[in-house]
């Protein structure tokens, strides 16, 4: 061995240690946040933050089903009684005592700095007049028996115009005292995990706590099953998903090609020695995203599974084409200028992953990336010298003669792979419309049945209007609730108008310090109240003496000062303010104002404009997805457009002949075509991933086509064609996960390296030249 | 046979009227039409110097929906369907569960219940006592649960035949409210 093969060998061990020990220090993920875009608009960066570790990400919704109403509301009282202690639940309710006392008592504490009607006109005498007469007609009402309790402290009615305006539009169905969906079939519960809805760990064991809490509350009467939806469930679920799916692919493939490369090298020696360049492969890979991005998604590890196909493919050239009699040194000088130029190519390709703005994608170019160089280098540089001297596997050049042949015997191949394109081409056009699917949901790893429960669960526990929302910001939680109060002025005349069916806001459950201030304010002297109460009573049927509980509430009212959000921790108050009112990652306090149905957005665009108020958005939650997710497909389209010029030019600058550069994409530029008029032929939108499934055929194919275009003989031709069974066979098992990243990628390759090597054997028919050689 | 039958019932049903029971009460209740009905309310209520009236319009549709209509003194309105009541007043509507106030529940049951001619659904909650004859009875309900007891503590509803005439409630802290009904013909 050469002092250079063991410079090189020595290299690659210390860097195979390196990238192990890299490894080993790994987190890995499996929120589907890592597939949202990396530099969001300021308003979809609440958006993301929210979905990532907002309080809409930490609820876990919690159904039982089976058996009957009273053991689901046995069952669901039990839960709620063991996992209020469990440590990582911060918070668990299902309506049963939902008496809110402690949460009653402090609104009627504070609802002078509560109440948007505390002005100094109410405690006028005109004021108080009216107020009163307004509270003894309530008092008539049917409503009247459940307020006439609080009216000698309450007689302007302050308590029931602060309660009013926090009441949900409807509550949830009850069956048997506990939160039942509308037709009484499920018993109903709603946990806040501690952990944020990306920590997908934490999730996992508030999973765990509440299965065990229902296990435990549903042994008394067998029959039951318990659901859980929300954020942090599918991240759970998608983890456990992808693991499963990733580990079985990953072994599936790797014994798959493993059997292949056996069944025709007849050399578990050259079989061992074939898998270095893919095992170095996949560690570098997966190490240089560990360095790049901190962690490493589950879905770059299942993606890494197709590594194996396309990093055998260079052990596969170097066994196969070698000239057993002339060593690999032969190999080198004469083949790997082209493996290289394929290298590049699929480099290039692969680039436009990183640039796609989506930390996912992003991941995938540089695990592709990082893979490929390195398994090309562990071929070039230290297989041919771990080769053992007699080496040899068992001859293919007569396969690989059959195949030749069979290719030139076919007449005017050229025309056929033209034909083929525009058959594509046209399947395309008529299927325009609905090339793409624009929906963030054609990535969501999550069943449609999952879904349609959590839109179930969501709707019956009245959670499913929060799809359009303003979003006001602020240098701190003040001015964010300032900000929450002045839009709330506009939303106020807006719901008056009937042009929005209500709102919800941060600032009706923790008004600014400075409004509370300014209700104090409002208040009257003790004196000058009295003297103006006995007036206000002129000619109503209640006495003054009747009211002195009223006095004494609004002298307390005015030593107790400003409400703050401490006053209310622990309560249900504080778990609804959390959802409203938050930091987000960049220290900016946000304002959640949730609007009601029915809704006239360009009338709420208009107050939003008219407000003033720096920052404000209103966030069609869904439709925003839906945007960012459009804008990032768009971005990932130039990108690609970009990758497949970076090709052409490398292709321009090696090859030097713009008819050898048409010649080469020729089989690619059709490949392409054919694989996405199959999917649009079977009625499959294409996502994002399928168009990342397209730029990996261009990759794979462009070694095809330049083989071809470089002039093979039968191992050539032979090496090909093993190389693609194993890239079609990867891929494929990639094509039967239920993921659709995944999914969408392995049937995208594995039809496309197929077409393209044969377009490419069509385009460029082989030739046994005695010039091969001196062509590349 | 039906004829034999039909011709028994005849014959025993005048013996029967001698005895007017709380369940032919609530046979002549019965019925699938809906009913309107003017009504008067007098509110006693111990805070207030003197009694607070209401009127309006009582629109009950078999077998679970209640509409109180209230014109004066201030329009508003109530309706109950099955579990929901819907509160309007003043431009502000709101959707409640009965299920979850079960005071007012029971207030409203033992008038929808009355209505509907169910008395399976009453004996639920109240106990019947049943005083008069069919041109004049008087029907006095008291809350089974105890701890109803400390929000109503009788509910007496006269009439007669098939029709409501007056519903008093009777409150715990001693309040107490008349609705008069004046039914409006079909």
């Amino acid at each position: 061995m050469s002092t250079r093969a063991r410079t090189a060998l020595a290299i690659w061990i210390v860097a195979l240690a390196l990238a192990g020990w890299q490894i080993a220090h790994t987190r890995f993920v499996a929120d589907m946040s890592s597939f949202l875009p990396l530099e969001p608009t300021a308003a979809q960066r609440v958006l993301v933050d929210q979905l990532r570790d907002g309080a809409i990400s930490r609820v876990i919704l919690v159904g039982i089903e089976g058996g009957d109403a009273k053991a689901r509301a046995a069952a669901s009282n039990a839960m709620v009684k063991a996992l209020a202690a469990a440590p990582l639940i911060a918070a668990v309710s299902n309506g049963s005592g939902a008496t809110f006392d402690r949460e009653r008592e402090l609104l009627l504490k504070y609802r002078y700095v509560l109440s948007p009607r505390v002005t100094p006109q109410r405690f006028t005498v005109a004021g108080l007049h009216s107020a009163i007469e307004e509270t003894i007609e309530l008092l008539a009402s049917p409503a009247g028996m459940l307020v006439k309790a609080v009216v000698p402290r309450d007689p302007t009615g302050e308590l029931v115009a602060v309660v009013e305006r926090l009441r949900p539009a409807q509550s949830p169905a009850m069956a048997e005292g506990v939160w039942a969906t509308p037709d009484g079939q499920r018993a109903l519960l709603v946990a806040r995990t501690r952990g944020a809805g990306s920590d997908t760990d934490a999730q996992a064991q508030a999973m765990a706590a509440i299965t065990s809490a229902f296990e435990e509350a549903a042994r008394a009467s067998p029959g039951m099953r318990l659901l859980m939806t929300g954020p942090g469930v599918y991240s759970v679920k998608a983890r456990a998903m992808i693991q499963r799916d990733v580990e079985r692919l990953a072994l599936a493939s790797l014994a798959v090609v493993a059997g292949l490369l056996l069944f025709v090298y007849r050399s578990p020696v050259a079989l061992g020695l074939g898998m270095l360049p893919v095992v170095s492969g996949a560690i570098a890979g997966i190490a240089a995203v560990s360095l790049g991005f901190g962690m490493v998604h589950g879905i770059t590890l299942g993606f890494g599974t197709t590594l194996i196909g396309e990093a055998v493919d260079y052990s596969i050239y170097l066994f196969v084409q070698r000239d057993a009699s002339r060593g690999g040194g032969d190999w080198v000088g004469g083949f790997w200028p082209t493996v290289r130029l394929g290298v590049l190519t699929s480099i290039a390709g692969f680039a436009a992953l990183l640039f796609s703005g989506v930390s996912g994608l992003a991941q995938l170019g540089v695990y592709s990336i990082a893979g490929l160089v390195a398994a090309a280098l562990v071929t070039r540089f230290v297989l041919p010298d771990l080769l053992p001297a007699r080496f040899h596997i068992r001859d293919v050049s007569a396969t690989g003669a059959w195949l030749s042949r069979a290719v030139v015997a076919v007449p005017r191949g050229r025309w056929i792979v033209a034909l083929m394109a525009i058959v594509a081409a046209a399947v395309l056009f008529v299927h325009r419309d609905r090339l793409w699917d624009p929906r963030i949901e054609s990535l969501n790893p999550i069943s449609i049945a999952d879904r349609q429960l959590d839109a179930k669960l969501r709707e019956a526990l009245g959670a499913s209007d929060a799809r359009h929302v303003i979003a006001v910001r602020g240098v701190d939680a003040q001015a964010a609730l300032a900000a929450a109060e002045r839009m709330g002025e506009k939303l106020d005349a807006l719901a008056s108008e009937g042009r929005i069916g209500g709102y919800e806001s941060p600032a009706r459950y923790l008004p600014s310090t400075d409004t509370q201030r300014k209700r104090l304010e409002s208040l009257p002297a003790a004196g000058d109240l009295k003297a103006r109460l006995a007036e206000a009573l002129r000619g109503l049927p209640i006495r003054a003496e009747r009211l002195q509980p009223f006095l004494a509430d609004v002298e307390q009212a005015k030593s107790a000062g400003v409400m703050t959000r401490d006053a209310i921790r622990g309560t249900a108050l504080e778990d609804a303010l959390d959802g409203l009112l938050f930091r987000d990652s960049s220290g900016q306090w946000n304002a959640m104002l949730g609007l009601r149905r029915p809704l006239d957005v360009p009338s709420v665009r208009r107050a939003i404009e008219a407000s003033g108020v720096p920052g404000a958005v209103l966030l069609d939650v869904r439709a925003e997805l839906d945007t960012l997710y459009a804008g990032y497909f768009e971005r990932a389209l130039v990108a690609s457009a970009v990758g497949l010029a970076a090709i052409v030019i490398l292709l321009f600058v090696t090859l030097r002949s713009a008819s050898r550069v048409a010649r080469v994409m020729a089989p690619l530029g059709a490949g392409v075509l054919v694989v996405a008029a199959c999917h649009a032929a079977v009625g499959t939108s294409m996502s994002l991933l399928h168009l990342v499934g397209l730029l990996l055929v261009v990759a794979v194919g462009s070694n095809y086509a330049l083989f071809f275009d470089r002039g093979t003989n039968a191992r050539t031709v032979a090496s090909l064609a093993l190389a693609n069974a194993t890239t079609v066979a990867s891929f494929g098992i990639l094509s039967l996960s239920r993921i659709p990243v995944l999914n969408a990628i392995g049937s995208t390759v594995a039809i496309g390296a197929f077409v393209t090597l044969v377009f490419a054997a069509l385009v460029m028919p082989p030739v046994e030249s005695a010039h091969a050689h001196d062509r590349a | 046979m039906t004829g034999r039958a039909a011709l028994l019932a005849c014959l025993l049903l005048p013996a029967m009227a001698q005895a007017y029971g709380v369940q032919e009460l609530f046979q002549s209740l019965a019925g699938d039409k809906p009913r309107r009905a003017t009504f008067q309310e007098k509110k006693t209520i111990a805070l207030l110097d003197k009694p607070v009236e209401s009127s309006g319009e009582l629109v009950f549709t078999p077998p679970a929906r209640l509409e109180k209509r209230t014109s004066k003194p201030r329009a508003e309105s109530i309706v109950v369907d099955g579990d929901l009541a819907t509160i309007e007043r003043g431009g502000n509507k709101q959707t409640l569960r009965l299920s979850q106030y079960p005071g007012v529940a029971v207030l409203i049951d033992s008038i929808r219940s009355t209505l509907a001619g169910d008395l399976k659904a009453l004996t639920k909650t109240y106990s019947a006592g049943l005083a008069g004859d069919a041109t004049r009875w008087r029907l006095t309900l008291r809350p089974i649960d105890p701890s109803l007891g400390t929000l109503v503590e009788h509910i007496e509803i006269a009439g007669s035949q098939g029709e409501v005439r007056t519903v008093e409630i009777f409150q715990a802290d001693g309040d107490r409210s008349v609705m008069t009904l004046t039914p409006i013909a079909p």
